[in-house]
């Protein structure tokens, strides 16, 4: 039976150890991807991979990725949230990865709302 | 869903929702049998019995954000057209267990998938949740547990994006080296 191997775990032990992401340190920013049926058909897992490279390159402990389900809004998926501090959030509509791509270093990395992907203000 | 991979996430979110801590995620290829199969289960609270009737019913849904739940239909569907079919156990506040199979070779089942992407996607997304996953080729199989590599990380988080970066590659590789000791 197959397993992870050690070597595996060893390198991304020792990969990891060079970046200084916390978890448990203080938010500042929350992006949420909304993984409801819809959302998932319509491409929320590559939307979700690309912000999990961009993460990882990117190397900022007070960002945090959660999903939640679907917020009704259907036909307007891939859907994505990000709410930095105790701003308003916004919601962005029919993202793809290169999308998110611009959304994580213009808004969530630098704070510049992209305004040709939001759905609305929530 | 272009892949089973994504009925896969979205049946084990389902899980989730349903108060789930632990997620088993099972896919068998069986290529001499000409078999494949899929296996959910979760220890969420289950479904109460009049629905598990109507469970593939579309119009029929535990959601309150629309009328209508897709889901099961979807894969119900997805099974059915090649020559498979879904089966669906539920207990109440046991669980769920959702099974899917599909005739291998049929021209209209859809490719696996990337399932990498969605272990990796289901374990960012839900830290709290542990999931189990084994992917058997022709007898070989592939397994992960959260529990034991969150032993093995010591204190790093399986939520770091870095592990989870490294993490979808090394099981993208295990698969495709088991795909590749068992090539027809």
């Amino acid at each position: 039976m197959a397993k992870l191997t050690i070597e595996d775990l060893k390198r991304i032990k020792e990969e990891t150890a060079k970046s200084t992401y916390l978890r448990d340190g203080d938010a500042n920013v929350k992006i949420t991807v909304h993984m409801g049926t819809c959302g998932i058909a319509a491409g929320a897992r590559e939307v979700m991979n690309a912000l999990m490279e961009e993460m990882a390159a990117a190397d900022r402990q007070d960002i945090r990725v959660v999903t939640s389900g679907c917020m009704g809004m259907c036909s307007s998926e891939p859907n994505v949230t990000v709410e930095i501090q105790k701003g308003e959030p916004i919601v962005y509509q029919l993202m793809d990865a290169n999308k998110m791509r611009q959304v994580f270093k213009r808004h969530a990395l630098l704070g510049e709302v992209q305004t040709e992907f939001t759905l609305a203000k929530m | 869903m272009r892949e089973l991979s994504l009925h896969i996430l979205d049946i084990a979110e389902n899980g989730i929702t349903a108060g789930a801590d632990c997620i088993h995620i099972l896919v068998e290829e069986a290529r001499t049998a000409d078999l494949l199969t899929i296996k959910i289960m979760d220890n969420g609270h289950g479904m109460p019995a009049e629905k598990i009737e109507k469970m593939t019913d579309p119009f029929v849904t535990s959601r309150t954000t629309r009328r209508v739940g897709l889901g099961l239909s979807l894969i119900a569907t997805a099974a059915e057209r090649c020559e498979g079919r879904l089966t669906v156990e539920t207990e109440p506040d046991a669980g769920t267990k959702v099974k899917a199979i599909f005739r291998y070779s049929h021209i209209d089942r859809a490719p696996v998938g990337d399932m990498a992407a969605t272990i990796t996607t289901l374990i960012i997304g839900n830290p709290q949740i542990e999931f189990v996953y084994s992917h058997i080729i022709d007898g070989e199989e592939f397994t992960l547990d959260t529990r034991e590599l969150k032993t093995e990380m010591g204190h790093l988080s399986l939520t770091n994006p870095v592990v989870i970066h490294h993490l979808t590659a090394s099981i993208r590789n295990s698969l495709g080296q088991l795909t590749a000791n068992n090539g027809p």
